[in-house]
């Protein structure tokens, strides 16, 4: 009876049914009930407590692979870990420096990681989550790729460095593996409820890159990207995963390591006309110089630098072009990612289902299965949070109605409705459970009345 | 910023410094500092491209700015987490932490424990100077009970840190402790910090004339400095005065120090405790000494090294690699549950 509590706890299973079940079977017998009853909630309480994270909670079927290939099975994390050397290796990066602080259910990437050093990975257990994104801080600062790794809370910590690492422009990767809040909240359940935080969560204006994984291989290559777009554009990048995609494992097409993007770092060396806020004109980066580099000594800060000469400058004018030149930068990512385009159904429509991060598969089929029912529904599926692809606006608006269903009280749907005037609607869950595609159906029938 | 070229010269102590306007007040003890550290770095020879300079907040905070090496102006006590990274992703940096009571020993504090226990091989100098100097003035972590401040009108009622205290109790391998004003012993200190492989932890007294001037002058005035400092030296007596006549030494059957007088009451030179700097239960008794019953310990009080961090991290590394390199990724994705092909 123990384990079987146990077993609902991996499965996310409701308890009632088992404990209505026992009443009734034990009803003459109130004590062996009450016994049996002790023994399902035990085994329940101890998934909870001993936060075995990586057997359960829940489990949803994903759409079974098609692509040709040699195929493995990956879990979310080990995608990200491998995508974090692969962005290394495409970056021609020597050296990762990976810093985290144990935390539920971000620690896996860590004690993963902390297994690959032979692929130049060094892992860094640090004193605290503060302490863990500065290290990342001074590695990429030094010329290594710097990332660190956390859940929700540790991210609050993290967010003064946030500020230093955008003030400097120095390339960070930082993983948040969302669960449940606020505060300690729900360690071992999964939620979406970091997006906010991470686009607008720190003092004053202070812009950064911000992507999510939809799926445990999807994960592998947006590691790669966010590796991409922060030494390009000299910025952190948040990724945001989910307690639910760190322990889901599927099928994953081994990839052709030829065949992965390449985009090599080159680290300023020339002295002449060197200044560290020397941005790039096309990318709006400044560059990377290292410290060991002769001639390139300078000093940086998380004072407001004068944009011509890189010195400290509280010049009011000068100020206003810098929070403009760091905004502009991050916005210009928009160039250089992919426009959106749609998973399923067509570009325009009686509804967008828009979504972002681990529910793709439920939101996948409940959108396949509208549309078996005859309904116009398609689903838009959100990699980029910030900034977002530069043809998103126009595409919502091909649709006469815009479904967000988030595990969340409503963030992305803010931020859509903030950034295009959109007249986007929420669905929101925020049980630590996944959606189930029923829900996701039921709503989409509900918005157009069906 | 600044562009310097590198001369096969050799460097002067101005070349380790910047053309920046320095921004402190005049008269205060920062400047004293800065120029014992740029004769330190001549003497030793450091290559301005290898040196780094990280700071926290603070009027000592912006020492990186006033020299023409590599710096990083950090956050509020957060500098020693910075500097453990930059010397992760290349240990061969010489890389130094500014700090003071207030970023090192308060906001900071729990940084710099760690980096201490780990033993990180950079040299962090921690000006104290027993007030908060930035902020205008509030009681620091190390000011004395009863500092009347803006923040402790009626005086402060916590009892203070003792620095040399604190990094002995962190597992510090070598500390060491000067005063502003002591220049040449200054430099001194500072040239074995650098050269000692591991954490090293300098505390140097450091006058504030703004907001907390004279704070040290029990033991800092001219009058009274040769009978209240003890110079201490590894393998020399423990003796200060102006007549180099007063010692430290156990109380007969006590683990306790005294000051005696050679020569007075049949106590002899060798009566007198020899300095130790590896032996830690003495640093330990050293670092707590205080005027009037006590001369103030300086010099290199505990020095005692083992490998460094990075070193322990990096021996591991390539142990893992087995010398071999890092393998091809192809070899990560290989798996003993099996794959299958979808043709
Ligand atoms: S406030 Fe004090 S410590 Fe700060 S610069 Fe002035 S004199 Fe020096």
């Amino acid at each position: 009876m123990w384990a079987l509590g146990l077993m609902l706890w991996m499965y996310g299973r409701d308890r009632l049914v088992t404990l209505d079940w026992l009443k009734k079977k034990f009803a003459g017998r109130p004590e062996i009930a009450q016994a049996n009853v002790a023994a399902l909630n035990a085994g329940h309480a101890f998934g909870e407590t001993a936060e075995m994270s990586e057997y359960g909670p829940g489990y949803v079927v994903r759409p079974t692979a098609v692509t040709p290939g040699v195929y493995r099975t990956v879990s979310g994390t080990e995608a990200l870990a491998w995508g974090l050397l692969a962005g290394k290796r495409a970056a021609g990066l020597e050296k990762m420096i990976f810093a985290g602080y144990p935390i539920t259910p971000a620690s896996l990437l860590l004690h993963t990681l902390a297994d690959l050093k032979r692929y130049g990975v060094i892992t860094f257990q640090a004193e605290d989550e503060i302490a863990a994104i500065g290290a990342a801080i001074g590695a990429a600062y030094a010329g290594a790729l710097g990332v660190t790794s956390t859940s929700g809370p540790g991210m609050a910590l993290k967010t003064e460095m946030l500020g230093l690492a955008i003030a400097t422009e120095l390339p960070l990767v930082v993983v948040d593996s969302q669960r449940g809040g606020p505060s300690t909240g729900m360690p071992t359940k999964a939620e979406q409820s970091d997006l906010f935080q991470a686009v607008h969560g720190r003092n004053a204006d202070a812009p950064l890159a911000v992507l999510a994984a939809a799926t445990a291989t999807d994960c592998f290559d947006v590691a790669i990207e966010a590796v991409r777009i922060a030494t390009k554009y000299m910025t952190p990048v948040v990724l945001l995963s989910d307690a639910f995609l760190a322990h889901a494992a599927e099928p994953w097409r081994i990839p052709d390591l030829d065949k992965l993007p390449r985009f090599p770092v080159r680290f300023h060396t020339d002295p002449a006309g060197f200044h560290p806020f020397l941005r790039e004109p096309e990318t709006l980066a400044r560059p990377w110089a290292r410290p060991g580099t002769p001639g390139l000594e300078h000093r940086i800060g998380g004072l407001e630098k004068d944009y011509d000469t890189g010195h400290i400058s509280y010049d009011p004018e000068n100020h206003a072009r810098m929070t403009r030149a760091r905004a502009t930068k991050i916005a210009g990512i928009a160039n250089d990612i992919p426009l959106q385009t749609v998973a399923l159904g067509d570009d325009h429509g009686a509804l967008a289902v828009v979504g972002w991060g681990s529910t793709y598969g439920a939101l996948h089929q409940g959108v396949r299965r509208a549309r078996e029912e005859g309904i116009d529904a398609s689903h838009i599926h959100l990699r980029y949070l910030n900034p977002f692809p530069r043809n998103l606006g126009e595409l919502l608006r091909r649709f006469d109605r815009i479904l967000v269903p988030e595990m969340n009280n409503g963030q992305l749907v803010a931020l859509l409705r903030a950034a295009f005037l959109v007249p986007a609607e929420g669905f929101n869950k925020v049980e630590g459970k996944p959606f189930k595609v029923a829900e996701i159906v039921e709503a989409i029938r509900e918005r157009l009345d069906r | 910023m600044t562009v310097t070229t590198i001369t096969d010269a050799e460097l002067q102590p101005k070349d380790y410094a910047s053309d920046q306007e320095i921004r402190w007040c005049p008269g205060c003890g920062d400047y004293a500092i800065l120029k014992a550290v740029h004769k330190a770095l001549a003497d030793a020879g450091a290559e301005r491209e290898r040196t780094v300079f990280v700071s926290g907040i603070g009027c000592a905070a912006r020492f990186p700015y006033y020299m023409s090496t590599y710096g990083f102006h950090t956050i509020h006590g957060r500098a020693p987490a910075i500097a453990t990274g930059i010397k992760l992703a290349n240990p061969e940096l010489d890389v130094w932490v500014i700090t003071g009571d207030g970023d090192g020993l308060s906001i900071g504090g729990n940084h710099m424990l760690h980096v201490l226990r780990r033993n990180v091989d950079v040299q962090i100098v921690l000006f104290n100077n027993e007030i908060y100097g930035l902020t205008k003035g509030q009681y620091s972590p190390t000011s004395r009970r009863g500092t009347k401040s803006p923040s402790t009108p009626q005086g402060s009622v916590d009892y203070p840190v003792s620095a040399g205290a604190f990094a002995l109790g962190a597992g510090a391998r070598f500390v060491a402790r000067s005063v502003d004003t002591l220049q040449a012993h200054l430099v001194g200190v500072l040239k074995r910090a650098r050269a000692h492989r591991g954490a090293s932890f300098v505390e140097v007294f450091q006058n504030c004339v703004v907001f907390n001037d004279g704070a040290f002058d029990a033991f800092t005035a001219k009058d009274v400095a040769a009978d209240t400092q003890i110079h201490v030296e590894h393998g020399k007596p423990l003796l200060f005065g102006a007549g180099k006549n007063r010692g430290l030494r156990l109380k007969p059957r006590k683990l306790e120090l005294e000051v005696v007088t050679v020569g007075e009451g049949g106590i002899t030179a060798d009566d007198v405790l020899v300095h130790d700097e590896t032996n830690r239960a003495l640093a330990h008794m050293l670092v707590a000494l205080e005027p009037p019953a006590f001369p103030v310990a300086l010099g290199v009080i505990y020095c005692s090294p083992v490998p460094s961090f990075e070193a322990e991290v990096y021996a591991q590394a390539s142990a893992a690699s087995a010398g071999r390199g890092a393998p091809d990724l192809a070899e990560l994705f290989v798996t003993k549950e099996g794959t299958w092909t979808v043709s």
